[in-house]
């Protein structure tokens, strides 16, 4: 495993003078991947949070060839630079080898860009997809998306009188691509560095298209002080909302164990998007959540055996 | 040179073949479905270079496209009707990045009420994404004009679709007059893309605001500026090479026409028939076959024609402005600061796949010349063969 | 600054300075102003990888070296995450 010293050497591959919202998740994520992914490499965006903010012409953050086509093209418009790259090669035009990957937030890879995600993955494109799931649609002003988790409030499923936020559980992406039969699918989490460095650099060692799903905090969206990007993330693996743990070839693995339990109630507290769970009549709605994350975690235990 | 007997659709993709793109991306949508299965057998077998991707859509076939060209790979696909709709969000995307993509298109109208069968709604519908739009009368100018779309769109950077009408031309059997792989290849010359993601670290898609994006559309309008002429040397280098001439529009016979007859794609076969079974009558009639929609030839029409005394417009999809076919409307803003107006009648036909036979155009033209002795058009827009 | 014509910008909006944004400075966005203190400092870089804005300095030695101004936003996650305390928020002041 890299030390901190040495993924520091890329450290200018994603600049300053991008414009997130202070204390934003995002920028996070793609500074840990481009940290161990190195200077040959492409990334391919869709339309969203890192997209806007770090492209806003005449400037961009990106000191790597990068690409943006769409909302929902990250991966497919990826699939084309990547039979580019093979066909180019054979024919010698591109030289040594180049790291292609897909950054997308959990609207373009959950909802509007699934259907060209699943077909990249199943074509069997070499790329590496990092969804940064912030759980809403952040950039056009916080809507659900099928990873909004249960009870939360967004701008389209708003905590309001008769409907106390998202009526439904959120969709398990890992456990989607996995069925795919793609060779390497993951769910990290920044405030684990070591953890989600570890799983990039496995998947650009994996040939054909990995996955890896990062849970990315956003203040602004989730309503909390912005200092509390990292505790949040931290506390929503504690809790066992956020599994770290990776699927290769069809085999699980669990790669951490809280120590001590936590319950999910800690984590909601942590975030103004539940605040309105914490009323006598909402209640049942955190024993509910509460009930959905032990029953995963007990499929996610048995399948890793 | 080779002489095939090959439908629409086999002549793209010998077109294709003979081209061998770096990367294919496509999806089968009848009736360009033969494009890309005969294109995937020259990949199974090996007689391309190409790298054929076979995405679950088209919008993921033409984002894969912008992809790879973005990529540095000169790149192709097909499509029709639906999936061209489906495209639709991206061809405006293609554009503005001026990538030089050739989409092999096969003019089928769009549903509702869904129908495989020709009209020009899929093409017209998108005559505002920024692509170069070439309508091709047969199988020899779908073949031809396949060949010169390459080198248009590499020049003047800029999408480009070339298409042929649904089943009339994409699946019927016609002599095509084949060059060698080697001649083709000449033709076209190697690929140098105008950037590339391999090349140089550069940021493709940004986000463009109040502050530059005007500047950026004004740019690919001077690119559509550019293209006229550009489609002319094309034509006139192909012309001197294999001895058959294209350009923006063909005009027959309309050097002393009173009545010009202006179509595009299929129809323009049948037009000729009856236009020269007219003029042996006496009947001062021309055709001018539209090739080029996109750029829209406006100043040479108005040249070409502003003598005559009227325009018979023979449109094969409709306006929703209620103001009659894109062909006609365009062709009427076209004329309005010519010198002389000739007179306008627009007539609607073919919507569906319904055929328009010899004696409709016929009639179409004795109508003609009976406004011209009036001097008057009574009804601008009417429809044809239709059922009132 | 005056801004290109059309003529003079690259086609297809391409953008051919890469890592330009650091000519656009975040500095000014910041209520709060992080304040380290190199005594305290371990060189964990744990700081270095968490910060969002790339206001972390870090020299070849892989040694924290102070905070760039030019980008740090002032979220407080380095103060926050630091296991020595070596930094601390302070109020902006301008
Ligand atoms: C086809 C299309 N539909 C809708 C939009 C509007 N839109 C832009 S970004 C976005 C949400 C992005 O959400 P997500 O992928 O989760 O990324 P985030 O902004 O949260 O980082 C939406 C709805 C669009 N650009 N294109
Ligand atoms: S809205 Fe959220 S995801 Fe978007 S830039 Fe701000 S903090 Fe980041
Ligand atoms: S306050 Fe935030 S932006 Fe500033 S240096 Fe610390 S982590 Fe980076």
């Amino acid at each position: 495993m890299p030390s901190l010293k040495e993924l520091s050497k890329n450290a200018d591959l994603f600049t300053g003078g991008h414009r997130a919202c202070s204390g934003c998740a995002g920028p996070i994520v793609i500074k840990q991947v481009l940290s161990v992914a190195g200077p040959q490499t492409i990334a391919s965006l869709s339309t969203g949070c890192m997209e806007v903010v770090s492209t806003i012409y005449p400037y961009t953050a990106w000191n790597i060839p990068y690409i943006h086509v769409a909302f929902e093209t990250a991966a497919s418009a990826l699939s084309g630079v990547e039979a580019a790259y093979q066909v180019l090669r054979r024919k010698g035009k591109v030289k040594g080898k180049w790291n292609l990957i897909a950054f997308s937030g959990d609207g373009g890879t959950y909802d509007i860009g699934f259907q060209g995600l699943s077909g990249a993955v199943e074509r069997g494109h070499d790329f590496l997809y990092v969804c940064y799931n912030n759980e809403a649609y952040m950039n056009t002003g916080i809507q659900r998306s099928s990873a909004t988790p249960r009870g939360a409030h967004t701008t389209t499923s708003p905590a309001g009188t008769v409907i106390p936020g998202k009526k439904q559980f959120h969709k398990n992406l890992v456990e989607v691509i996995a069925a795919h039969g793609a060779p390497y699918v993951a769910q990290a989490i920044p405030s684990n560095w070591a953890d989600f460095t570890r799983k990039v650099r496995k998947a650009l060692d994996t040939e054909g298209p990995t996955v890896i799903d990062i849970l990315a905090p956003c203040p602004l969206g989730w309503r909390y002080p912005s200092n509390k990007t990292i505790e949040v993330a931290r506390l929503a693996v504690e809790c066992k909302f956020w599994p770290l743990y990776e699927v290769e070839n069809g085999k699980y693995k669990l790669n951490y164990r809280p120590r001590k339990e936590v319950p999910v109630e800690e984590w909601l507290r942590l975030q103004g998007r539940f605040a309105h769970l914490f009323t006598p009549e909402n209640e049942h709605i955190i024993k509910e959540i509460q009930e959905g994350v032990d029953r995963r975690w007990e499929s996610l235990l048995e399948k890793c055996g | 040179m080779p002489i095939r007997a090959l439908t629409g659709n086999e002549a793209m993709a010998e077109a294709m073949r003979q081209i061998n793109p770096d990367v294919v991306a496509a999806y089968p949508i009848t009736p360009a479905t033969e494009i890309v299965q005969l294109f995937a057998s020259f990949v199974a077998d090996g007689c391309v270079d190409t790298e054929f991707v076979t995405v679950e859509s088209e919008h993921s076939a033409i984002a894969a496209c912008i992809g790879a060209s973005g990529a540095g790979a000169r790149v192709m696909t097909s499509t029709s009707s639906q999936g061209l709709a489906l495209m639709h969000e991206l061809l405006y995307v293609a554009a503005g990045l001026r990538a030089p993509i050739v989409i092999c298109e096969v003019n089928r109208t769009l549903s509702s009420p869904i129908n495989i069968h020709c009209d020009h709604s899929d093409t017209m519908g998108s005559r505002e994404a920024g692509w170069i739009q070439i309508f091709a009368e047969d199988a020899q100018e779908a073949y031809d004009l396949t060949l010169q779309a390459i080198k248009i769109s590499e020049e003047v950077l800029l999408p480009i679709m070339i298409s042929t009408d649904a089943f009339i031309i994409s699946h019927c059997m016609q002599r095509v007059d084949m060059l060698e792989d080697s001649e083709v290849q000449k033709f076209i010359g190697p690929y140098k893309a105008a950037y590339s993601l391999f090349d140089k670290t550069i940021t493709i898609g940004p986000l463009d605001l109040q502050d530059y994006y005007f500047e950026h559309k004004r740019q690919e309008i001077e690119a559509m500026w550019k293209t006229a002429p550009v489609i002319e040397k094309v034509a006139q280098e192909f012309a001197s090479k294999f001895g058959r001439s294209y350009g923006l529009f063909e005009a027959y016979k309309t050097e002393d026409a009173e009545q010009v007859i202006v179509a595009c794609g299929s129809t323009c076969g049948t037009t000729r028939v009856v236009i020269d079974n007219l003029r042996e009558k006496g009947i001062k009639i021309g055709l001018l076959k539209l090739y080029a929609m996109r750029p829209f030839p406006h100043q040479k029409l108005k040249e070409v024609l502003s003598k005559a005394k009227l325009i018979t417009v023979l449109d094969r999809s409709v306006s929703m402005s209620t103001m009659g076919g894109p062909v006609y409307i365009e062709l009427r803003s076209a004329l309005y600061d010519a010198p002389k107006h000739p007179l306008l009648v627009d007539y609607i036909y073919g919507l569906g796949g319904r055929d328009i036979d010899m004696d409709q155009i016929t009639d179409i033209a004795l109508k003609g010349e009976q406004i011209i002795k009036d001097n008057k058009v009574e009804k601008p827009v009417q429809y044809v063969g239709l059922r009132e | 600054m005056a801004l290109s014509s059309w003529k003079e910008l690259p086609i297809g909006t391409i953008i051919t300075e890469p890592g330009n944004a650091r000519e656009f400075k975040t500095g000014d966005w910041r209520s709060q102003r992080p304040i380290w203190d190199s005594e305290k400092c371990i060189h964990c870089l744990f700081c270095f990888i968490y910060c969002p804005d790339s206001s972390i300095k870090v020299n070849e030695e892989g040694k924290m070296t102070g905070i760039d101004l030019d980008y740090c936003k002032g979220c407080g996650i380095c103060a926050e995450e630091c296991p020595k305390e070596a930094i601390h928020m302070e109020i902006e002041k301008r």
